[in-house]
Order: C-alpha cells, then sequence, then structure tokens
C-alpha cells in the first residue's frame, strides 16, 4: 500500500521510501518510519494532496506520495 | 553602528523566527547581502540589559542544515565558516512548542557544531492551549543550554531572552545529541586530520556540502571529495541514518520532558476553514474575488496617493525653476533628477499596497493554500502553484511582483516566473493602450452592451495572460534545473495577521525598490534628457538662429514659437538622431522616427510613450493632456504620402510592441537585483524585444 492510495481521512503508518533523496527530505519533515499519517484533503484539481504527520499538515504531490510505503 | 556580539536566528519555517527579529531590532533593521550568493541578508541591532549591542542577523528558515534550496544553504556556512566575518557568537536556535519534534531536528544538528546557544521557545500559548505541558528546567537540564518560553505575538519574555543572551557563554556548554562518529567513522577522522578539525560533525558537514562551500579551497574540496571516495561514502544514506538518530534522541528527550494529550484531536478550526477555503468550487471562487478585490485596491487606493506623488513633484519642479537661474545643470537637476525621481516615488503605493496584501495572505496561512489549489494547474507550463501570486500582481505593476517571487524556493519555476511577468498587461501600459486605442477604435456598441474600445482594451489583457503562459511553457525546455523540484510543503494553521510584519513588509520593500531600482531609472533619465537636449555639432545653435529670423517671428504667438523651436530642436538632438537611425529599422512595422524617439524615450518607462508623442507633436497647453496629444496624432499625416500616420495598423502594430518590449528600467533594474547577475535581464530584453518586433510586423502586415 502506498500513502497516494488513501483515501481523504483513512490511515496508515510508514514502513518505508522508494526513493532515497525524497525520503531525507520527508524525514526531515517529520515523516519517519513508525509514523502515522493521516490524509486530510485532496486539492480541487486532484493533485497535491495534504497528509497530517507528528501533528502538522504537510502538502505534497502524488508523485512524491508514492514513494511513500505504508505498512 | 558597531555590535559587540553577533547573534544568528535560526529556526523552521512558520516558527515567528522574523516576528522575533522585528521585536528584537524594530526598524533598526537593513538588507545587505550575504557575500557571493543571491539571498538577502537581514540583520539589526538590539541593546541588551548590559549596555552593550547585539547585530542579529536572521537566518532563512530550514528545516535542517543540509539546504534544499539556495535560501537555506547560507544556514550552514554562515554557521560553519569561522574565518567569515559573520560568523556568529552565539545562535538562538527558535523552536515552535507546539511541534518540537519537527524542530528539534535543525537544533540538534545546530548544537552539535558547537556554537553557543540559546532556544528561544516560540508560542508556548497555542502548546499551553492543545494541552500540551513541557518541563522546561527538564528540558534545559537535560539539553545543557539556556531555554527561554516566549511568545513573539505578544511580545513576552523577550526581555528574559535579552538577559540570556547577555549572560551568554563563549563556549558551547551544550551535551551531545547522538554519536555523530558512528555515521562514517574512518571519514570524518580522515577530514579532521586533513582540515585540522576538533568537531567531527562540522567533518561530516563538509562531506556532505563541500561542493558548495564558498570558504573551502579548490584543493581542500578535492582532497575531502577524493577521502569520500576511499571510504564509500553515500551523502544521502549518510544523511537518512543521521537523521533517524536524530529522532531517536529526540523521541528519548520528549519522553521524559514533554506531555502530549492522548485523545484523538478534534477536528481543529484549521481544518473547517480548509473546507471552505480549498473547496472544489468555492475555494477557486473565493480566490478569484480576493485576487480581484486586491487587483481593484492596488489600482484605486493607489491613484490618490500617486496622485499626490506626482503633483508634489510638478510643484517641485516649478519652483525649483522659479527659484534657480535657468540653466544646462539646472535644467539637468530639474528635468532630468527630479523628474525621473518622481517615476519611481510615483510606484510606491501600488508596491506597498500590493506587500501589504501579499503579506497578510502569507501571515495568515492562505498564500500555501492558494499554492495547493493552483499547483498542478500551474506545474503543466512549467510554472508553480506559488507563481500565481506575482502573475496576478503583474496587472498592477511587475516591479513588486517580481520583488514576490522569493516565495518560490524551486529555482527553475522562479526564474520562469520572473521571466514571464513582465508580459502582463502593466499600469504602466494602461495609457498607451487607452490612447492608441481611442484614436482608431471607433467608440460604439455592438450587441447592445459591448463598447468596441472596451473590448479592445479586455482582448489585449488577455492576449498578455496568455502569451505569458505560453512563454513560460516554451521556457520550461530551454531552463535546466540544478534542483530536483519538490512540492512537501508545510501548511500552517491559520492565524490572524501580524500588522506589525505587514508594516514592516511594506516599509522594507518600498525602501529596497526606491533605493536599488531608484538608481538605474535616475541614470536613464538622465541620459535620456542629455540625448534629447543636446544635438550633434552646432544644429542647435543655428536653430536658435534661424528662428530669431524676421520670417518666423512674424504673426506668430511667443508661446507658438516657443513649440516650433522645441520641435525642430527635438528632430536634431541625439534622440532626434537616433530616431532616423532606427527609422529603417522600425519601418517595416509601420513606425516612423517620431515614433522611434518614442519607442527609445519608452524604454525608461513605457508611460513615457504619451509624454513623448506630446512634445514631439508640440502640443498646446498641458503636455500630459491626453486629448490635445490625441487631436494632434490624428491629424499627423506622413509628409511623403499625405496619409495619417497612425492607421489602424500601425496603431494596433504599435500596441503589440508595448505588451511585448521590456520597456521599463525600473523591471530591468529589479530583475537584476533579484537574480543578482545581468545575464537575466539581458535574456529577457533580448527575448521580448525580438517578441515585440515579430509581433508588431505580423500584425501590421495583417491589418494593413
Amino acid at each position: 500500500m502506498r500513502l497516494s492510495q488513501l483515501e481523504v481521512g483513512e490511515k496508515g503508518i510508514v514502513k518505508e521510501f522508494t526513493d532515497l533523496e525524497m525520503s531525507v527530505k520527508l524525514m526531515e519533515m517529520g515523516c519517519l518510519p513508525g509514523e502515522e499519517i493521516r490524509v486530510d484533503r485532496i486539492a480541487p484539481l486532484g493533485d497535491p494532496i495534504a497528509i497530517n504527520v507528528s501533528g502538522y499538515q504537510l502538502s505534497l504531490r502524488k508523485r512524491e506520495a508514492s514513494t511513500i510505503i505504508l505498512q | 553602528m558597531k555590535a559587540d556580539i553577533r547573534v544568528a536566528l535560526v529556526g523552521n519555517p512558520n516558527t515567528g523566527k522574523s516576528t522575533l527579529f522585528n521585536v528584537l531590532t524594530g526598524l533598526n533593521q537593513k538588507i545587505g547581502n550575504f557575500p557571493g550568493v543571491t539571498v538577502d541578508k537581514k540583520a539589526g541591532y538590539t541593546k541588551l540589559p548590559d549596555g552593550r549591542t547585539a547585530e542579529v542577523v536572521d537566518l532563512p528558515g530550514t528545516y535542517s542544515l543540509y539546504p534544499k534550496s539556495q535560501d537555506e544553504s547560507i544556514v550552514f556556512s554562515v554557521l560553519a565558516d569561522r574565518h567569515n566575518p559573520l560568523t556568529p557568537d552565539l545562535v538562538i536556535v527558535i523552536l515552535d512548542a507546539s511541534n518540537l519534534k519537527r524542530n528539534l531536528l535543525l537544533y540538534s544538528q545546530v548544537a552539535d557544531l558547537k556554537i553557543p546557544v540559546i532556544i528561544a521557545l516560540n508560542m508556548m500559548d497555542l502548546a499551553k492551549k492543545s494541552g500540551i505541558t513541557i518541563d522546561v528546567n527538564l528540558f534545559a537540564k537535560s539539553l545543557g543550554v539556556p531555554v527561554v518560553p516566549i511568545s513573539a505575538r505578544k511580545v513576552d519574555g523577550i526581555d528574559v531572552l535579552k538577559t540570556a543572551m547577555s549572560y551568554a557563554n563563549k563556549v558551547a556548554l551544550q551535551e551531545d545529541s547522538i554519536d555523530v562518529r558512528s555515521i562514517a567513522p574512518q571519514l570524518i577522522e580522515s577530514i579532521s586530520k586533513e582540515l585540522n578539525l576538533d568537531n567531527p560533525y562540522f567533518a561530516l558537514q563538509l562531506a556532505h556540502q563541500h561542493e558548495t562551500l564558498k570558504f573551502l579551497s579548490t584543493e581542500q574540496s578535492d582532497k575531502i571529495e577524493a577521502l569520500e571516495k576511499e571510504h564509500g561514502f553515500h551523502s544521502q544514506k549518510a544523511q537518512g541514518s543521521e537523521t533517524i538518530a536524530r529522532y531517536s534522541f529526540i523521541n528519548d528527550l520528549l519522553y521524559d520532558t514533554v506531555k502530549v494529550p492522548d485523545t484523538a484531536q478534534d477536528e481543529t478550526l484549521s481544518n473547517k476553514i480548509d473546507k471552505v477555503l480549498t473547496h472544489k468550487i468555492f475555494g477557486f471562487i473565493l480566490f478569484f474575488a480576493i485576487l480581484m478585490f486586491m487587483f481593484q485596491a492596488i489600482f484605486s487606493w493607489a491613484a490618490y496617493p500617486m496622485e499626490l506623488i506626482a503633483d508634489a513633484f510638478v510643484w517641485v519642479q516649478n519652483s525649483l525653476h522659479h527659484i534657480l537661474p535657468a540653466g544646462p545643470l539646472v535644467s539637468l537637476l530639474v528635468d532630468g533628477v527630479i523628474a525621473g525621481l518622481s517615476g519611481v516615488m510615483v510606484f510606491i503605493p501600488q508596491i506597498a499596497i500590493l506587500f501589504a496584501f501579499i503579506s497578510i495572505l502569507e501571515d495568515t496561512g492562505y498564500m500555501s493554500r492558494v499554492t495547493f489549489m493552483m499547483d498542478k494547474l500551474m506545474r503543466k507550463v512549467g510554472l508553480n502553484g506559488k507563481s500565481v501570486v506575482p502573475l496576478i500582481g503583474g496587472f498592477a505593476c511587475a516591479v513588486p511582483s517580481i520583488m514576490s517571487t522569493r516565495t518560490i524556493e524551486n529555482w527553475k519555476d522562479r526564474m520562469i516566473t520572473i521571466m514571464v511577468t513582465p508580459l502582463v498587461t502593466c499600469s504602466a501600459r494602461l495609457p498607451v493602450y487607452t490612447l492608441l486605442i481611442a484614436l482608431v477604435v471607433p467608440n460604439k456598441n455592438v450587441w447592445w452592451l459591448f463598447n468596441l474600445q472596451g473590448l479592445a482594451l479586455t482582448g489585449m489583457y488577455v492576449f498578455s495572460l496568455i502569451s505569458a503562459v505560453v512563454v513560460a511553457w516554451v521556457f520550461k525546455f530551454i531552463l535546466k534545473s540544478r534542483e530536483r523540484g519538490y512540492f512537501i510543503m508545510e501548511l500552517p494553521v491559520y492565524r490572524m495577521p501580524r500588522w506589525n510584519n505587514v508594516a514592516y513588509s511594506m516599509y522594507d520593500r518600498s525602501k529596497s525598490f526606491v533605493l536599488q531600482a531608484g538608481k538605474v531609472i535616475i541614470a536613464v533619465s538622465i541620459i535620456l534628457w542629455v540625448m534629447a537636449s543636446y544635438g550633434p555639432g552646432d544644429r542647435f545653435e543655428k536653430i536658435d538662429a534661424k528662428y530669431k529670423q524676421q520670417q518666423y517671428t512674424q504673426n506668430i504667438s511667443a508661446d507658438q514659437l516657443n513649440k516650433n523651436i522645441a520641435s525642430e530642436k527635438l528632430e536634431s538632438s541625439y534622440a532626434g538622431v537616433l530616431g532616423h537611425v532606427i527609422e529603417p529599422a522600425i519601418h517595416p512595422l509601420g513606425f516612423d522616427w517620431k515614433i522611434g524617439i518614442a519607442l527609445i524615450t519608452s524604454f525608461a518607462a513605457r508611460e513615457v510613450f504619451v509624454g513623448t508623442m506630446a512634445t514631439i507633436y508640440s502640443v498646446n497647453g498641458n503636455a500630459d493632456d491626453i486629448q490635445s496629444v490625441q487631436q494632434k496624432m490624428h491629424q499627423a499625416k506622413n509628409t511623403q504620402t499625405g496619409q495619417p500616420v497612425f492607421t489602424f495598423a500601425v496603431a494596433f502594430s504599435l500596441m503589440m510592441f508595448y505588451a511585448f518590449a521590456m520597456q521599463c528600467a525600473s523591471t530591468v533594474a529589479v530583475v537584476y537585483r533579484e537574480t543578482k547577475s545581468w545575464r537575466w535581464p539581458a535574456i529577457q530584453f533580448a527575448y521580448m524585444t525580438v517578441l515585440a518586433y515579430v509581433a508588431s510586423f505580423v500584425v501590421y502586415h495583417l491589418l494593413r
């Protein structure tokens, strides 16, 4: 399961990343393996998405979300 | 002012760092450059309780010392370069108390560089509200650094922070966070030995960032590169394991010192607002409503102060002409320098209002939602969600809009936005279009409600947006980006705007506009004045002599005589000569030498067109009276063919030229200022001139 496949309101726990460069950036922003992520909203045109992670809101493009694999 | 100690402010974005900076320094701040990079350096001074003065430097907000954008790269180089005069004696790391975990990552990196640190724990009020309790004493003890709870917005705890600054140690006392050496033991050892370093984390950072650090010599950088190869160092993997190690340190720390309520959070107010503001339909309607309001405000609110400024300058010019004796020096001062200055000052109200809006939109958190909504659309043409604001602002004036592109982190997206923003129909084109449309488009209605002239003007506005989008799309393929395009962005919670920050932003941007763009405009005005006031050889003397003869002075008023003289002098001046020189080049576009002069003078600013036309056709009365310029232009005939000069084809060809050509010294100056290189304004000038020529040529020949 990838983060990009979640619907609005669904939750998941980060397992690993498929893109090393992206993972460094995501982890710095608090998106770490073991963290719970909730999809808060999808932009009106379908991309990007807004997620809630470790207490704050992060927006990222679907392509970037697809590099996050959930448990 | 000389400072006793230098303090750097470091922190994540949206932690209230700028608010703290403004609170500490007040209006006592200046914007300069960091040497060698295209990042503005904001610095100011604050008095400490012990009477010493501290220089406070506001470093760009960042999530870690590993830079993702050009702005962020400055943070490590300022903190780490020990031979740099900018290196701080003390670092204040500002942490958002309501989001400590992510904020502490940057702290732990900065702390490991072993520079004396103080923590400013901001937004304590917000943290309390959401039920977070922080054992500040234990927190400070575990880290080994002073921790000062503050609320920058409410100006709470600032005195305590200043006291802590004055008692700060000269040596770093913070505890180690993670075992840095274990990340790359041999490499850190070798680099430390090679460069004679005593800090393992500094050595590790050099391994990661040596290619971009200006303070390393090429040999040092090559040596580090060789050592990396020798030890099989992989930068991103090392960053990943470092980040994971740091978060595990942070989790341990927070487990003991911070209690976060366990209850599942209710839907926050921010989320409720977002349901409306980023709604599929209402979201866009609201966005366009806000834009319309902003656009209207820039036009209508700025009109009155702009008029006042313009009038004030006219008054000063008139008074100076009366007080000072006539002569070339006075004329240079009054008609060259002061006229040029008024051209700059007149834009201040528009700039201030645009930046007030932008800073409110940013402060409240709405701007990041606009970015969120528009990103997909804008990405298709090589732009970015954040390009929307400068493009819309371009309807008022490209100058402040280009300054506002700083919010775009991605270099390529920002460059493309800067390159296309001047294509959007700005307010300076309005007088040119109105004049030319009134000249050739009949003032009548079609289909009851559409006025033909209005339609033509609307067409020019729509056309400008389309051309900006198309040009952006072309640049998308030309520009090569060094950075990978990210859109991982924090959506901060909605807040009330901080009116102080809004005021600072208006003041700041207006000041830097006047200082930076002003220099160029004044220089160009002086050159134009010289070119229009002097001619080669003794031509001017001959004209004076000619008009002293009786056949010219008879049957004519002194006023009309002076107009005739001025008109003939203009033709013989350097500007006039230049007009004749470029006539062959612009003849295919349908323009004669008089229009040529207007084109040349318009390169200072587009609205100069009307004034130049007024001078060339030596209009009676007020030079800015459009009605009389229009009449004269209407009657203007080609001396050879006897046909009117301003036909439908010529007017539209001319409008095309004004739509595309970069005829604005302020924009050139601001693009130079923002990109810190002459390359970009040169490219922009070149492509816009070529487009202008081609578009005029095509339109002229199609309509002829």
